[in-house]
Parts: C-alpha cells; structure tokens; sequence
C-alpha cells in the first residue's frame, strides 16, 4: 500500500516537475496511440461496414477471421511485424523495425479487427427498412452508408473505445517491434515494464497512474460522444 | 411505325407497368400484365395480405428492379434503374413509420437535407400540418403509434414529392389519426397535384380516398376500375366478393 502511495505521490511530483523526459514518453504515446487509432477507424468502420451492409459472399469467414482477430496475442502480431519488418524481411527495406512507425503497424494489426468487427455488428444491428426508408427519401448510396452508421454510431462508438484500449495498453507488440529505445520508441507501456524490472517501482507506478488518467480522460470524451449520439 | 410507349400513354400517365414480374428466391411474388398510373389521380390498391401490394410499391418507388417485364416513369424506361432526379420525385411512407433516432423536428427535415434543401421554414410548417408543432424537439421514438405515422407523412411531403406511396400507411391506427392522415393525403392530392397510390386491405380507406381502385390477389391485378365501378358493378367475381368484405385469398 505504501508503495501505491509514494507512486501516487511519485506521479503528481513527476506530472508538475514539468520532466522533459517523462513528456517526450507521453507524447509519443500519443502520437503513436493517435495516429494507430485514426489509421484503424480509417480503414476498419469502412470496411466493417461494408461487411454489415452488403452481401459477401465469404462475409462467414471473414466475421471468424475478424472475431478471431480481435483476440490476437498481441506478441504474436509483434513478432509478425517483427518478421516482415526486419532486414532480412519482404518490408526490411522500409527500415521501420525500432520505428514509431513499426509500433503504429503492430497497433493498427490489433485494432482492426475490434473496430471493423464491432462497427460491423453495429451496423448488422440497424433495421434494415430504415436503408429502405432512407432510399426512398431520395438517399444516394453514399448518403444510405452514412444514414446507417449515424444510427449505429453508439456501437460505432463502442468500437473506436474498445480500440483505443487495445492500443493504450498494448505492450507485448511495441515492446517487440519499437525496442523500448529511450527518447525514440519509449511510451508508457514499455516504461512501466522496464521500470519494473530495474526494481523502480514508485516511477512504474507514476507511469501507469498517468497512462490510467489519459485513457480516463480519452474515454470519458468518447461517453460524451456517446451520450450525446443517444439524445 | 412501331410507337414508344410514352407515346402510345400519352403525357398524363405518370408510371406505365408492362407484364412486370418479381420473382424471390424462385418464388413468384408478382406477375402484373398491364397498369397504367395517371399523373394527379389516388389509386388504391387493395388485396389481402402477402398478395405483392408492397412489393409493386417498391418496383414503383425504384427500391428494386423487377425481375422480367417493363417499367416507365414519365415515359422513361426506369426498369433496371431510376436516375436519382427521377427517384427524388417518388417517395414512400411504409405501414411501420421508420423513424431515425433524434428529434422530431431532424426527422421531418432528413429528405430536405439529403437535398442540401433549406430546413427551418418548410419543417415548421410541416410540423403545424400534422399537428406536432409543439413537438420539434422530442425524441421521435418516444412518440405514440400514430404520431409516429403522422411524423413519417410529413417526412415524405415535406419535399414535396410528385408522387406518394404509402403502404397500409393507417393499419392499426385509431381514427383520429386515421381521418387525420387521410385528411392531409387529399389536400396534397387536390392542391398540389401529387399522385397517390395506397395500398391497403381495407375497402372503406379505398372507398374514401381513391378515384381507381385495383385488387391484388396472388400477385396479380384482377380488376382495376374507377372507385364506383369497382365497387358497384365489378366484372370479376373475386371483385365482388372483396367489396363485399368476403374472405378472398
């Protein structure tokens, strides 16, 4: 208990210190968080809609690929990023591996499936007659796709959340691909682990203090968004 | 010479149907030989249920293409598919009001934004129409049956469409909102010239609202008449029957 104290204590000293160092990791943590999130909402509530608003043919095996996805270990897809990103790989002449750019390609990996996933069964969950209602009003295609996800924008929601919990917290996956490089590929995650291991436990827990009010700040907008979508 | 049939109907028919067929899943919904739609008339469409109304609707509204046969709009040929001016003309106020979540007020204005068209003014008066002009802002899925229904009517009129469909549009409604829905369905008709096509089972609607009636069994159209002659001297037995409120199926 007085550990989680003098963390608690470490964390408010560390956060008004104003420490170069500790904001260069929460920086890039959000850098890395953001632009995974915004390449996974991107690429995934597209194509999750898609999938829940035509008919395809595989849509079977692409929702178990999917389901399976979303519970993907995430050291498993660092060390396939690892593979394909390292010299030796078809994308080493990229030289991404210790990047922040191979940490967003691992998190993107493991947060498309949550939001393509999720955004599809949002959309499944829409009656289908207001797609009909919605053409009947004169909708184009375009406009019928953005009627249906504005009425399911409260799961569309609950898949960017559940996204950005994937990423935040992932560890195993950047820790792989980004080598936990001071001042180039650290965020919290990889910081917590390494300050655990050398036994620094009070900064461990700073970190993780604010890793936990960054994510209660980001999801408590994203409530806001939600609560504001059920009016 | 061999005439295009938009020439052949002449400029007052609005929708021209020609041997059109659906068929879902190797089931035959609908096989209707000929029907003619005039530009400004109410035509109901009676039948029992499951009997294709709804689904002639949709072939009518450009929702889908049928399977066989031919459909022109204003002399054009929308079999296949309508360019979306032409769609924009037609719309259709289904028996469950389909209402998006929101206000009542964003619901009423969904068709005028989908045409980048002005809101405010022509929601209001929309609103003042139907009746809900005190509630703009309430939470359109909270509403009663029938308010819902008058909030889907004024929906589909407040863009001013050229025609309107409406599919059992007072089923399960009590009769205030039955006559008060009737009551705006006429006044479009009358001021503004938009033609309605009704489906409904019930004979009494036909009778009050519609010039021509036609009755759907089993996917085809029997008999189409003026609404007097259709009630008071049918020609087909099954007609008869109907108009009698005998069980026809």
């Amino acid at each position: 208990m007085e550990e989680i104290l003098a963390g608690l204590a470490h964390a408010l000293r560390l956060i008004f210190s104003g420490d170069p160092a500790l904001y260069e990791i929460i920086w890039l943590t959000l850098q890395v968080t953001g632009v995974a999130l915004g390449l996974a909402i991107l690429l995934g509530v597209p194509c999750g809609a898609a999938l829940g608003l035509y008919r395809v043919r595989t849509r079977g095996l692409i929702t178990v690929l999917l389901y399976t996805g979303m519970g993907l270990p995430p050291v498993v897809v660092g060390l396939f990023v690892y593979l394909i990103l390292s010299r030796s790989g078809p994308l080493g002449t990229l030289s991404w591996l210790f990047t922040p750019y191979a940490m967003i390609v691992a998190q993107v990996i493991i947060a498309f499936p949550l939001t393509a996933g999720l955004t599809m069964t949002a959309v499944q969950g829409v009656d289908p007659a207001l797609r009909l209602q919605a053409r009947a009003l004169g909708a184009t295609g375009a406009q019928e796709v953005w009627t249906i996800l504005t009425e399911a924008r409260i799961g569309v929601v609950a898949a960017i959340v559940a996204a950005f919990g994937g990423i935040i917290s992932e560890v195993g996956a950047v820790m792989l691909v980004g080598g936990n490089i001071e001042g180039k590929t650290r965020v919290l995650t990889t910081a917590i682990v390494l300050n655990t291991r050398t036994g620094d436990f009070d900064l461990a827990i700073a970190l993780g203090l604010i890793l936990l009010a960054i994510a209660f700040i980001i999801n408590g907008g994203m409530l806001f968004l939600q609560r504001n979508a059920l009016e | 010479m061999r005439l295009g049939i938009g020439e052949v109907l002449g400029m007052s028919s609005l929708y021209a149907l020609e041997k059109l067929h659906k068929v879902y899943d190797g089931r035959a919904v609908l096989a209707v030989d000929t029907l003619q739609v005039r530009e400004g008339e109410m035509l109901a469409l009676v039948g029992p249920s499951g009997t294709g109304k709804s689904t002639l609707l949709r072939l009518m509204n450009f929702l889908e293409a049928p399977t066989s046969g031919t459909l022109h709009y204003r002399a054009q040929d929308v079999t296949a598919s309508a360019p979306l001016e032409l769609r924009r003309e037609v719309t259709t106020v289904f028996q469950r009001p389909l209402l998006l979540r929101g206000s009542v007020a964003d619901n009423i204005a969904f068709g005028l934004r989908l045409r980048s068209a002005p809101v405010n003014g022509n929601v209001a008066h929309m609103l003042r129409r139907v009746g809900l002009a005190n509630m703009a802002a309430a939470p359109a899925r909270k509403l009663s049956g029938g308010e819902m229904q008058r909030v889907a009517l004024a929906r589909a009129l407040v863009i001013e469409p050229r025609v309107l469909l409406l599919d059992e549009p007072t089923a399960n409604l009590d009769p205030y909102n039955v006559s008060l829905i009737e009551d705006i369905v006429r006044e479009q008709n009358k001021t503004r010239g938009v033609t309605v096509i009704v489906v409904t089972h019930n004979v009494f609607q036909a009778k009050r609202l519609a010039h021509r009636v036609g009755l759907l069994l089993n996917g085809q159209l029997v008999e189409i008449a003026e609404t007097a002659a259709f009630f008071d001297s049918p020609q087909d037995p099954r007609t008869a029957a109907f108009a009698r409120g005998e069980m026809v199926y």
